[in-house]
């Protein structure tokens, strides 16, 4: 049995399924635990998302990330919010998804809970060496840092493994730094409000742009956030 | 598919034969797997000390066994481990007082092989554990053999040294100069024997070819060239030149957020030396024909399953990622091995493989729990036996399988110092999924995934098997007879 199906169905044939497979599927919750009582099926749902984000989380900090276990979880969280309802915290956006891709409907599906983990996630990746300049969407600092000009918007975390010495000689020093992007923290993929409200230039937001989240906005996510899930969370926005 | 069933205590292949242990190795026995202070005594050992097997040491992490190969003719046996060190073993010709009995496998070198290093640039640190071996095929009289790490591959030649030469006219015994004037006669050097001696030397370094880490190492039947893949790239070198590789597949993106598949493993094919295959962590199959093009990114076959509407999950992805891939001895299959099965993949079709065999399938419903722990990206090797007609993987809870392709029959044994004394026949093994339980079997829940085999070998023509569990090497043979049948 599984937590979701995947066929096309009713959506309360889904949410039928869902609750069955949460009491089969979810044993290695403890029973007692906040998250299971409810036995909603936003829960199962939410707490493999959240377990999925912290996985990411933790792979993204090993100095050299494992890059299958990466692009697994990855893939995984993107089937998982593909398939959670979209909650409507954030205005629509004006863009129609184009694409069927995965990518795509990240970014049409503005879904609160996900930006703002991954805002979190942001904020803790800074630790990182080597990304000084990260910059924090969620900061009261102001816009986003880059350590270079023109770079194109990619997962930034994943090109951190930059390129072998001997591709770097072939690059000359420009090869260095403009392998070290950072669009990570800028990127569509986790600033899909923003992405969505205001197209950027082709190579992501510029340094005069944050993804737009307010004071208001960020105590919406915060109660959103606490009110749905058990699970240890990173540290939220505005510490 | 067949169903997980218990054979009787038998080789697989055929069915009335006993298996047994012919030498069990255990950590404390083969000195190289030892973390001990002083490594310099132990490289003249050439024999296990069986004494150590009772000496269960303090296990660290330098001794887990990382890979295990044997050579062409399955004389020799290497393995790697976490702490870059690699150790050989070597089969005992046959006792002439004991012309049935085979001969065993013992000590025949250990050296270091990688060490860690530190990466700058990228302020890295680079592990020394050994991820592949793989043998050159034997040449003259010494042995070569390729080692990898994450981001380097090295050549070594294994040479032995049985003869010294005496007789010097200019020096000495101690090697010193003589006094000319001493020197009435002159004399012709001899060659004498002395004490066995193994020499190790690196011969070649094959660095800086890969960003990410590499997976795969896979020696060409050419002999003249191999290809080592990493997760996006895999390049072709050519044995003697180190300085420069060429790059014959490149999935990586333009873009980095546009990753979503990586490369898991790659090998040649055992004898068209213009075709490799590699797999990927979406779970299918590229097989590419070097002659094709020379960058080899268009793939000539595309070898994918669909995915069974009735098991989709969240996890379907993750499951169906190859771990490893292995060409079949006749070269008209491919054995692949993902999170739940092993699949013989016929080269000739593309859309679906010829044959899946379960694991454990019974882990299927714990899929959750065991994304929760990590267990779900553990990466299982497979095995083919000489003649093609048996397969074999590891599990969990120290557990093995081998699946005989002919008579569908399957078996599951153990490799643990517990369950098997030297000698004995290995018990098979059952999970109970519920449902009837026999008196030996093992309950689903209280299996250890902490014990997983996840490195196995096959001699290449004989019923000789090496299981790798942690840092214990196992090695069984089937004694009543190993010829290949």
């Amino acid at each position: 049995t599984m937590l979701s199906k995947g066929l096309k169905r009713k959506r309360e044939e889904e949410e039928e399924e869902e609750k069955e497979s949460l009491a089969v599927d979810a044993w290695w919750l403890d029973p007692g635990h906040p998250a299971v009582a409810p036995a909603s099926p936003a829960v199962a749902s939410s707490s493999l998302f959240d377990l999925s984000v912290l996985k990411l989380h933790h792979s993204l900090r090993q100095s050299e990330p494992d890059l299958r276990h990466l692009v697994l979880v990855v893939n995984t969280l993107r089937r998982i919010q593909a398939s959670m309802a979209p909650t409507a915290a954030l205005p629509p956006v004006p863009n129609p998804p184009a694409a069927p891709s995965m990518a795509d409907n990240l970014l049409a599906s503005s879904d609160a809970a996900l930006s703002a983990s991954m805002a979190s996630l942001l904020e803790d990746l800074s630790h990182i060496e080597g990304l000084s300049q990260a910059p924090q969407p969620l900061a009261d600092e102001g816009p986003p840092g880059r350590t270079t000009g023109g770079a194109p918007p990619g997962l930034g975390a994943l090109d951190l493994l930059g390129p072998a010495t001997g591709c770097l000689l072939d690059d000359g020093l420009e090869g260095l730094f403009e392998d070290i992007d950072t669009s990570m923290y800028d990127s569509e993929l986790w600033a899909p409000a923003s992405e969505g409200l205001k197209p950027g230039p082709e190579d992501g937001l510029g340094k005069e742009e944050a993804p737009e989240l307010d004071e208001a906005e960020l105590d919406y996510l915060m109660d959103v956030l606490v009110g749905t899930q058990a699970l240890e969370r990173p540290p939220g926005p505005g510490r | 598919m067949f169903r997980e069933e218990p054979a009787a205590a038998a080789w697989p292949a055929r069915p009335a034969r006993p298996l047994r242990i012919a030498s069990v190795c255990g950590g404390g026995a083969c000195p190289g797997h030892r973390a001990r202070p002083s490594m310099g005594e132990d490289t003249d050992t050439r024999k296990i000390n069986h004494s150590f097997l009772r000496d269960h040491s303090y296990v660290t992490e330098a001794d887990i066994i990382s890979t295990v190969e044997f050579n062409h003719t399955g004389e020799l046996l290497a393995t790697g481990d976490k702490g870059g060190r690699v150790v050989i073993f070597q089969r005992e010709p046959e006792s002439k007082n004991a012309p049935h009995s085979q001969g065993e496998y013992d000590v025949y070198s250990t050296f270091q092989s990688h060490e860690p290093e530190f990466d700058y640039l990228k302020s890295l640190e680079i592990e020394e554990k050994i991820n592949k071996i793989k043998w050159l095929p034997q040449q003259n009289a010494a042995h070569s053999l390729l080692s990898t790490n994450d981001k380097t591959i090295k050549l070594w030649k294994i040479t032995e040294r049985d003869k010294r030469p005496e007789g010097y006219n200019l020096k000495d015994e101690e090697g010193k100069l003589k006094d000319l004037s001493t020197v009435t006669s002159l004399q012709v050097p001899v060659l004498k024997p002395m004490d066995l001696m193994v020499e190790v030397s690196p011969r070649r370094v094959f660095a800086n070819g890969h960003t990410y880490h590499i997976n795969s190492i896979s020696v060409n039947s050419d002999c003249e060239t191999y290809m080592s893949a990493d997760d996006l790239r895999i390049n072709l070198w050519h044995l003697a030149v180190t300085d420069r590789s060429f790059n014959i597949v490149d999935i990586k993106p333009a873009n980095m957020e546009d990753l979503t598949e990586v490369i898991t493993a790659s090998e040649f094919h055992p004898h068209h030396c213009n075709l490799f295959v590699y797999s990927s962590s979406k779970g299918s199959l590229r097989l590419c024909d070097m002659r094709a093009a020379a960058l080899c990114d268009k793939h000539s076959k595309l070898f994918e399953e669909p995915e069974d509407p009735s098991n989709r999950s969240f996890f379907s992805e993750i499951i169906s990622s190859v771990s490893d891939v292995k060409f079949s001895h006749s070269g008209r299959y491919m054995l692949t091995r993902d999170y739940l099965t092993v699949k013989v993949w016929d080269l000739n079709m593309e859309a679906r493989p010829l044959e899946t065999y379960q694991v454990h399938d019974y882990l299927r419903s714990k899929l959750c729990s065991l994304y929760e722990n990590d267990c779900i990206f553990d990466k299982f090797e497979c095995a083919w036996n000489g003649s093609d007609s048996v397969i074999m993987t590891g599990a969990y809870n120290n557990f093995f399988r081998m699946f005989d392709r002919n008579t569908k029959r399957d078996v599951t044994l153990e490799a643990s110092r517990e369950s098997s004394k030297p000698r004995a026949v290995l018990k098979p093994r059952r999970v109970c999924v519920g449902g009837k339980r026999r008196r030996d079997d093992i309950s689903v829940d209280s299996l250890d995934f902490t014990k997983k085999i996840l490195h196995t070998a096959w001699h290449p023509t004989e019923n000789i098997i090496a299981i790798a569990a942690t840092n214990n090497l196992y090695i069984f043979q089937d004694k009543v007879n190993s010829d290949m049948h």
